[in-house]
C-alpha cells in the first residue's frame, strides 16, 4: 500500500499553513544550528538531528488537544520544539548547562517537561513505547480523555517490547497512538535489510490494531491521519501511524553515512522536501508573498541564534547538582 | 505388602498443612488418579490423587487435622489379600517415629536442620531491644505472606491512585497468594492480571508512574525482572535525575527474591547486591512480617522506585506484627534483635534465620552475638553496624547470595574504612556458594549458606 498523501486541494486556511511552514522551519534551523554548536565542541557527546522528519512532528501536534501527552526516542529536539518548549532551554540542554530543562544533567537525549507533557527523551531503543502505554494506562485509570503520541522509529519496531506493548494495549484498549516515525535507516541499516515486512503497520493487524501509513514528507497528510488516530484512540484504543520520512543528516553527529549515496538524499531533499512543499502551497494559493516568508525565515533565524546565544551563555551547573535530584522527597505534582 | 500414603508436598515450599478432608473411606477401593483427600495449605486447598491401586486399610491422621508434617503416613494402601490387620505394628510407627526425628534434629548440630526445618516449633530469638513500637503495644501474631497483603490493602484503601498489577495477581489470586482478596475488594481497574511479558508491563508500570500514578509491579520471582531490567534500572531509577527534579517513578517493584526450595538455578537468585548497586532506586529485603508491613506501607507511599525482595520461604512463617491502625516503618533504619557485646553478625532478609539459630547456639557456649538486620539495603544503615562493630570489634555477615560483589563484601569494606582500628579480626562474610543452585537436595543446602558456617565464622573471628 501506497502511504497516503494529502488531499489535492487542501482545505486550509492561510495562517494554518503559515503556521506549519514557521514550526518545521525552525526545528530546521535549530537543528542545523545545533550541528554547528556540535561541530564547534559546544554540544558533545551523542546528537540526533531531525532534519528531514519536520512534518511528522508538526503534522501531529496540529492533531493534539491541550493535555495529551508525547514520549519518544533520544531524536527528540523536533518533538520538544513542536509542543512548545522552549528553544533557549532545549539548546541550553544540549551544550549541558543550568538554563538546559534538565540543568544540564540530561543531555541531548534525556530531557522532559511536565508543563508541556514532554515525558521524554528516551535513550534505550523502544523503552519509550511501553512507557508511553503507560502513559495512556495512567490517563485511563484517571478517565481524563487524553490520549499519548508514542513515537518510535523503524529500527526500534523490531524490538520484542514493541509487540508485548502492542499486545498489552489492545488488550486493555489504552488511549494510545502508536507513530512509527519510518525514515528508512535504523542507524546505518536499511528497512530492507533489517524488517521482514514492508509495511509495519501492518503488523498491528496481528494483535487487533487497527493502522495506516501516511506520507511523511508532507504536513497535511500527516495531519489528516493525526486526527483520525486521535480520534479513534480517544474512543476505542490503539492506533498505529506508519510515517514514512527520511532524515536528510546522519544518524548521530558521528555518522559517516556510507550505507546510501549522496544522489539518494539529495533527490529526496530536491523532490520531496516538507518545508519546500508548504512553501510552495502558500507562494502558489497566494496565501503569503516571497517578503511575507522572507520576514519568517528572519524571525526564525533570531529566535534560533538567541537559543545558542543563550546556551553559550548559561554557566555550566553548580558542583552541588552532581548530588541532586538522586531521589525525591515528595512526588513531583502534575501540571 | 501395605504400603503407607504419605503427606504430600503439594509446593517446592510447603512444609505441613491441614488434612481437610477425605473423600475415601476405609475398606473403599481406589485405583490411581482418584482423589484421596482435600490437603489445605496456607496458600490454596488441593486435591490429593493415589498413585498405586488397592484398598485403604487404616486412615491414620483424622480429617480436620492441622500442621500435619509433610511425609507423615497419613493412611495405609492395602494390596489384594491383604488385610487391615496386617498392618497396626508395622506401619504407622516409623511414621511416629521420623516426626519425632525431625523435632530433634531442631536443636542437633547438624547443618540438616538449618532450612528445612518447619516454622513450627521454633521459637524465634526474641529481640532484646524493640525500638519499632512502644512498650503495651497490642500485638498480633501474622505470617509474613498476611503483613504483605494488609499492607498493600491499607494503603489502596487510603490513595485511589495505587494500584496492583502483575502475572496472576487478581483472579488466581497472586501466583504465591499475596494478593488474597484483593480483587474483590478494589475490582479489576485496580488489581490488574497482566499477560507474561515482564518488559512490557514493568514499562507500563513505570510510564503510569511518570504519569501520576502509584503502581506496585508484582515480578511472579525476581527472576523474571531480568527481562525487565532495563525498565527498572534505565527508565525508573534514572529518570528524577535524567529530568533535573521534574519526574520521577514513584512505584513499587515487588516479588520473591533468592532460593526457593528444589527450584534450580534458574529460580534460585538472590539480586540484593544487584539492586542494591543503583542510585535512585530504594531496596527494602525485610526478615519478619512486621518489617514486611511497615517497610512495605513506606515504600508504597514513597516518591521513589522500590525494589521489594521478599522471600518464598518466610511467606508462611509468623511473627508479631503490632496491632496498630497505621504502622509503618522507617527506611534506612537497622533494627538489632539481639544485643551481644562479642560479635555483631548483620544479615538481611532469609539471611536473618541463619543469624538469629547461630546467636543462639553461641550464647549456649557463652560467645554473645549482636544480631544486627539491616531490612533495607539503600539506603543502608551502615552507622548503627559501625556502632556495634565499635563495641564489639568482630564482624560475620550472612546472605544467600554469591560472594563476589557481595552486599557483606560492601559491609566489610565500609567497616574497614571506617573503623579499621576498632577491629580486632578480619571480617568474614558467610554467603551463599559461588555456584549456580543444584536441583539435588543435598547440593542445593550446601550451596545456600548455613547456621553451622555462621558459627564457624563467628569462632574464628573471636578466636575461639
Amino acid at each position: 500500500m501506497a502511504a497516503k498523501k494529502s488531499s489535492k486541494k487542501p482545505n486550509v486556511s492561510a495562517e494554518e499553513l503559515t503556521s506549519y511552514y514557521r514550526d518545521m522551519l525552525l526545528i530546521r534551523r535549530f537543528e542545523e544550528k545545533a550541528g554547528q554548536l556540535y561541530g564547534m565542541g559546544l554540544i558533545g557527546g551523542f546528537c540526533h538531528l531531525y532534519i528531514g522528519q519536520e512534518a511528522v512532528v508538526v503534522g501531529l501536534e496540529a492533531a493534539a488537544e491541550e493535555g495529551d501527552k508525547r514520549v519518544t526516542s533520544y531524536r527528540d529536539h523536533g518533538h520538544m520544539l513542536a509542543c512548545g518548549m522552549d528553544p533557549n532551554g532545549v539548546m541550553a540542554e544540549l551544550t549541558g548547562r543550568e538554563g538546559g530543562y534538565s540543568k544540564g544533567k540530561g543531555g541531548s537525549m534525556h530531557m522532559f517537561s511536565k508543563e508541556k507533557h514532554f515525558y521524554g527523551g528516551h535513550g534505550i531503543v523502544a523503552a519509550q513505547v511501553p512507557l508511553g502505554a503507560g502513559l495512556a494506562f495512567a490517563d485511563q485509570y484517571k478517565d481524563n480523555g487524553r490520549v499519548t503520541f508514542t513515537y518510535f522509529g523503524d529500527g526500534a519496531a523490531n524490538q520484542g517490547q514493541v509487540y508485548e506493548t502492542f499486545n498489552m494495549a489492545a488488550l486493555w484498549k489504552l488511549p494510545v497512538i502508536f507513530v512509527i516515525e519510518n525514515n528508512q535507516y535504523a542507524m546505518g541499516t536499511s528497512q530492507q535489510r533489517s524488517t521482514s515486512s514492508a509495511e509495519i503497520w501492518e503488523r498491528g493487524k496481528a494483535f487487533g490494531i487497527p493502522g495506516e501509513a501516511v506520507d511523511g514528507m508532507d504536513v497535511l497528510a500527516v495531519k489528516e491521519a493525526g486526527q483520525k488516530a486521535v480520534a479513534h484512540a480517544r474512543k476505542d484504543g490503539p492506533y498505529i501511524l506508519e510515517i514514512k520520512t527520511y532524515r536528510y543528516r546522519g544518524h548521530s553527529m558521528s555518522d559517516p553515512a556510507k550505507y546510501r549515496t549522496r544522489e539518494e538524499v539529495q533527490k529526496m531533499r530536491d523532490e520531496r522536501d516538507p518545508i519546500e512543499a508548504v512553501r510552495t502551497l502558500l507562494l502558489e494559493g497566494n496565501h503569503a508573498t516571497e517578503d511575507d516568508l522572507k520576514a519568517i525565515d528572519k524571525e526564525i533565524k533570531k529566535v534560533v541564534n538567541e537559543s545558542a546565544d543563550f546556551a553559550k551563555e548559561s554557566p555550566e551547573p553548580h558542583l552541588d547538582e552532581l548530588w541532586t535530584d538522586i531521589y525525591a522527597t515528595e512526588v513531583p505534582q502534575e501540571a | 505388602m501395605a504400603t503407607e500414603i504419605l503427606m504430600p508436598a503439594l509446593s517446592p515450599t510447603m512444609e505441613e498443612g491441614t488434612l481437610a478432608k477425605w473423600l475415601v473411606k476405609e475398606g473403599d477401593e481406589v485405583s490411581s488418579g482418584d482423589i484421596l483427600a482435600e490437603i489445605e495449605t496456607d496458600k490454596a486447598t488441593m486435591e490429593f490423587e493415589a498413585v498405586d491401586e488397592g484398598t485403604i486399610g487404616k486412615i491414620l491422621i483424622e480429617e480436620g487435622t492441622e500442621g500435619v508434617k509433610v511425609n507423615t503416613a497419613i493412611a495405609v494402601l492395602l494390596e489384594e489379600g491383604e488385610t487391615a490387620d496386617d498392618i497396626d505394628s508395622a506401619k504407622s510407627a516409623p511414621a511416629q517415629a521420623k516426626s519425632d526425628d525431625s523435632d530433634a534434629k531442631s536443636s542437633d548440630d547438624s547443618d540438616d536442620s538449618d532450612r528445612a526445618t518447619p516454622a513450627e516449633g521454633k521459637k524465634q530469638p526474641q529481640p532484646d531491644t524493640s525500638p519499632d513500637w512502644p512498650e503495651g503495644t497490642p500485638m498480633k501474631q501474622q505470617t509474613v505472606r498476611e503483613a504483605l497483603r494488609d499492607a498493600m490493602a491499607e494503603e489502596m484503601r487510603r490513595d485511589n491512585d495505587v494500584f496492583l498489577m502483575g502475572e496472576e495477581v487478581a483472579e488466581y489470586q497472586g501466583a504465591y497468594k499475596i494478593s488474597q482478596g484483593l480483587l474483590d475488594e478494589f475490582g479489576a481497574k485496580r488489581v490488574i492480571d497482566t499477560p507474561i511479558t515482564e518488559h512490557g508491563f514493568a514499562g507500563i508500570g513505570v510510564g503510569a508512574a511518570f504519569g501520576g500514578l502509584r503502581p506496585i509491579v508484582e515480578f511472579m520471582t525476581f527472576n523474571f525482572a531480568m527481562q525487565a531490567m532495563d525498565q527498572i534500572i534505565n527508565s525508573a531509577a534514572k529518570t528524577l535525575y535524567m529530568s533535573g527534579g521534574q519526574m520521577g517513578a514513584p512505584m513499587v517493584f515487588r516479588g520473591p527474591n533468592g532460593a526457593a526450595a528444589r527450584v534450580g538455578a534458574q529460580h534460585s537468585q538472590d539480586y540484593a547486591a544487584w539492586f542494591m548497586q543503583i542510585p535512585g532506586l530504594k531496596v527494602a529485603m525485610p526478615y519478619s512480617a512486621s518489617d514486611y508491613k511497615g517497610l512495605m506501607k513506606s515504600a508504597i507511599r514513597d516518591p521513589n522506585p522500590v525494589i521489594f525482595l521478599e522471600n518464598e520461604i518466610l511467606y508462611g512463617r509468623s511473627f508479631d506484627v503490632p496491632d496498630v491502625e497505621d504502622y509503618t516503618v522507617p527506611f534506612g533504619k537497622a533494627r538489632i534483635w539481639r544485643e551481644g557485646s562479642d560479635v555483631t553478625i548483620v544479615s538481611f532478609g532469609i539471611g536473618m534465620t541463619y543469624a538469629l539459630e547461630a546467636a543462639e547456639k553461641l550464647a549456649e557456649e557463652g560467645i554473645e552475638a549482636e544480631v544486627i538486620d539491616l531490612r533495607t539495603l539503600r539506603p543502608m544503615d551502615t552507622d548503627t553496624v559501625l556502632k556495634s562493630v565499635m563495641k564489639t570489634n568482630r564482624c560475620v555477615t550472612v546472605e544467600e547470595g554469591w560472594p563476589q560483589g557481595s552486599v557483606g563484601g560492601y559491609i566489610s569494606g565500609v567497616i574497614m574504612q571506617e573503623a579499621f582500628d576498632y577491629l580486632d579480626a578480619p571480617v568474614i562474610t558467610c554467603t551463599g556458594k559461588d555456584v549456580p543452585m543444584p536441583y539435588a537436595a543435598n547440593l542445593e543446602k550446601h550451596a545456600l549458606v548455613t547456621t553451622d558456617e555462621v558459627v564457624k565464622a563467628v569462632k574464628q573471628v573471636t578466636y575461639r
